[in-house]
């Protein structure tokens, strides 16, 4: 097996250490800071699609991204040189008005970023009007509205409702999704689409971007 | 010599103090009667009878406050005002049973430097919230992976001079406490004293005590309303303690969820080694809490175990064994184990319903769990409800809500065992569809 294939077979394993020791061995053998990166991407598919079918969880996905980012820390000093991903498309997101959750949403940020969206994260308690600013200032194709209390479902017909105000709303496509989200409150907030966990995020942005 | 107490007997005894009408005050013998009888229905459907109709609860958490026209802030830090709002909720909507509120005291909280939560009106600025806002939990590693060993070598002794310091920053003196085994010989309690006497020990002792009296007048009120709403309508609690399974113990509020879940793949035998300890601390707490106000209910809150959060093996290995151990030790000693199950259940319930659990012993609340696979997999052994979905109560209509209700009960709950309850604490809601619901379970959920 290649150094390559090792180091995904290695992060698709959950072998944390072997995939950290494997990334060095890519590196000092030469290899570009983007096959280092292609490797992670590669294994992040099949985590992905792990989890999808319910093989992996929570777990699986928070060692995965801590793996990733110990690899990054290891190519890092050699991206400067490297030429720029295209991205699939733009996602911004954040957790709604009057809600500090981000357990969740920091998951569908990670699964949305590995799955080649670039991802801007607003963090918690984000008003309706910061939404507003941030679409016009990033022109996301999808807008992620994540909050885990019931009083985050005012505050995500409040946001849809600034963007509608500020004549963005049919520019992007919204998804919704935390706590006892279900259909009920996506009808009531007025989103496009809502969804149960990270994949379902991932999977929506891949159909109404592509990618 | 004296009999063995069977723990049924135990059990029978918490229940016939929860039921008994001695020490507690009615306007009437009517509503005594009423009292008990809801009582009485309670204890049916946990021991798997039928009772005269199907208990029906509300969680209701920032909604009493949003009904009374009251704030979050106000629910935590003005007694009075909080008092008044329940006492308004529970006469306009006559539920059968008390129902729980954000009714917390404030001062407390913030004398004791608790940085645990955040919550609305906060006198401490890096905690406070918005008054509308409801409390809520900052995840974060108040216990570092490297201090698995002293957790699994003392817990009690990690909880008070690490746990504690950290997360009530008032209290941070504590971690300079020495042994209390230096009682033992007099000559060495100059010494032992002589440190307690150290100006950050003492400022946490007496931030301890000035916390203790701040929620003895919290709790003057909350005793003084929930004898209200048992004096006047005959409403009984339905929580005598609290405890949690212990393995959130661990990944809720020492290693948050990423930690633990980190932890799970690079140091598995200590966070088994670390749930086992935990163990007989999450027993004890439930037991006393449920013999000091002598109610066998003790509220668990299931969260980390839920399907989505790991996989059915993990649950086996991590999760499961220890939260039995936990179920089996309150009700070897009287307590009815009232779990709170979030999120789904689906990929558990054969776990659980196969591991031997005494029947007639338990509870369990579900949320989003598939109901009809409930009643299969726990009909035969436990009392079963909630599901009733917070969105209804906030996003639905009154005419949605009876529907949902009407057959919730006819496919799951016409042999008994079982209670309504929504499926999660409901902080927002329409009052419409709160005396929907209330209503529906009357007229569908009365036997024949």
């Amino acid at each position: 097996m290649s150094l390559k294939n090792s180091l995904v077979h290695a992060i698709a394993e959950m072998q944390e250490e072997e995939a950290i020791r494997l990334t060095r061995a890519m590196v000092d053998s030469g290899a570009s800071p983007m096959e280092v990166l292609d490797a992670a991407r590669e294994a992040m598919d099949i985590v992905g699609q792990r989890y999808e079918k319910g093989i992996y969880f929570l777990p699986e996905l928070m060692m995965a991204g801590e793996i990733l980012s110990q690899m990054a820390e290891i190519v890092k000093p050699l991206l400067a040189q490297a030429p720029a991903v295209k991205k699939h498309g733009r996602v911004l997101i954040g957790t709604v008005a009057g809600d500090i959750h981000d357990i969740g949403k920091n998951i569908v940020v990670f699964m949305l970023d590995v799955n080649g969206f670039e991802v801007m994260d607003l963090g918690v308690d984000v008003p309706p009007q910061k939404f507003v600013e941030a679409v016009k200032e990033f022109k996301p194709q999808v807008v992620g509205l994540s909050g885990f209390l019931t009083l985050a479902f005012d505050s995500m017909k409040e946001t849809i409702k600034a963007l509608e105000v500020a004549g963005l709303r049919n520019q992007v496509k919204v998804m919704i999704g935390g706590g006892s989200v279900d259909e009920h409150v996506r009808a009531y907030t007025g989103a496009d689409a809502w969804g149960r966990d990270a994949m379902a995020a991932v999977n929506l942005a891949k159909q109404w971007i592509g990618g | 010599m004296q009999a063995q107490t069977t723990s049924e007997q135990k059990m029978e005894a918490l229940f016939a103090a929860w039921m008994s009408t001695e020490g507690k005050s009615f306007v009437s013998p009517e509503v005594a009667q009423t009292y008990q009888r809801r009582v009485q229905r309670f204890k049916d459907v946990v021991q798997l009878k039928k009772p005269d109709q199907v208990p029906t609860i509300l969680l209701t958490g920032g909604f009493v406050a949003d009904y009374a026209g009251i704030s979050h802030g106000e629910m935590m830090y003005d007694y009075e005002k909080a008092a008044r709002a329940i006492l308004k909720f529970h006469e306009d909507f006559q539920p059968d049973y008390q129902a729980a509120s954000n009714f917390l005291p404030g001062p407390a909280f913030d004398r004791l430097g608790y940085v645990l939560y955040r919550w609305p009106g906060s006198k401490i600025p890096s905690q406070s919230l918005p008054p509308t806002m409801p409390f809520q939990m900052v995840e974060a590693e108040y216990m570092r992976a490297d201090e698995y060993d002293q957790l699994i070598a003392d817990p009690e002794y990690f909880c008070l001079r690490v746990y504690v310091p950290r997360i009530c920053k008032a209290l941070g003196g504590w971690q300079l406490l020495p042994t209390f085994f230096a009682t033992m010989e007099m000559p060495f309690i100059p010494f032992w004293l002589g440190v307690s006497g150290a100006p950050p020990v003492m400022e946490a002792f007496q931030a301890f005590l000035e916390a203790v009296r701040l929620n003895a007048e919290y709790g003057a009120v909350s005793g003084r309303v929930s004898a209200e709403l048992m004096s006047k309508y005959g409403m009984p609690g339905t929580i005598g303690g609290f405890s949690k399974a212990p393995f959130d113990i661990l990944g809720d509020t020492l290693r948050g969820t990423r930690g633990v879940m980190l932890d799970m793949y690079r140091c598995p035998d200590k966070v088994l080694a670390a749930v086992e300890r935990l163990t007989p601390i999450a027993i004890q707490m439930g037991l006393q809490a449920a013999m000091m106000s002598q109610h066998p209910f003790v509220l668990i809150p299931l969260h980390k175990g839920a399907d989505g959060f790991m996989s059915r093996e993990d649950f086996k290995k991590f999760y499961w064994p220890t939260l039995k151990a936990t179920l089996l030790g309150l009700i070897e000693g009287g307590a009815v184990p009232f779990l709170f199950v979030e999120g789904g259940y689906n990929e558990r319930l054969d776990i659980i319903a196969e591991s031997g659990l005494p029947a007639g012993r338990t509870i369990w609340l579900f949320d989003r769990t598939d109901m009809k696979a409930v009643k299969k997999f726990f009909g035969s052994w436990a009392c079963f409800g909630g599901n009733v979905p917070a969105s209804l109560f906030y996003a639905g209509t009154p005419q949605e809500m009876e529907t949902y209700v009407r057959d919730l009960i006819e496919t799951v709950g016409q042999d008994g065992g079982f209670f309504l309850s929504p499926g999660v604490v409901v902080d927002q809601a329409r009052p419409e569809n709160v005396r929907a619901y209330l209503e529906a379970a009357r007229k569908y959920g009365v036997y024949g």
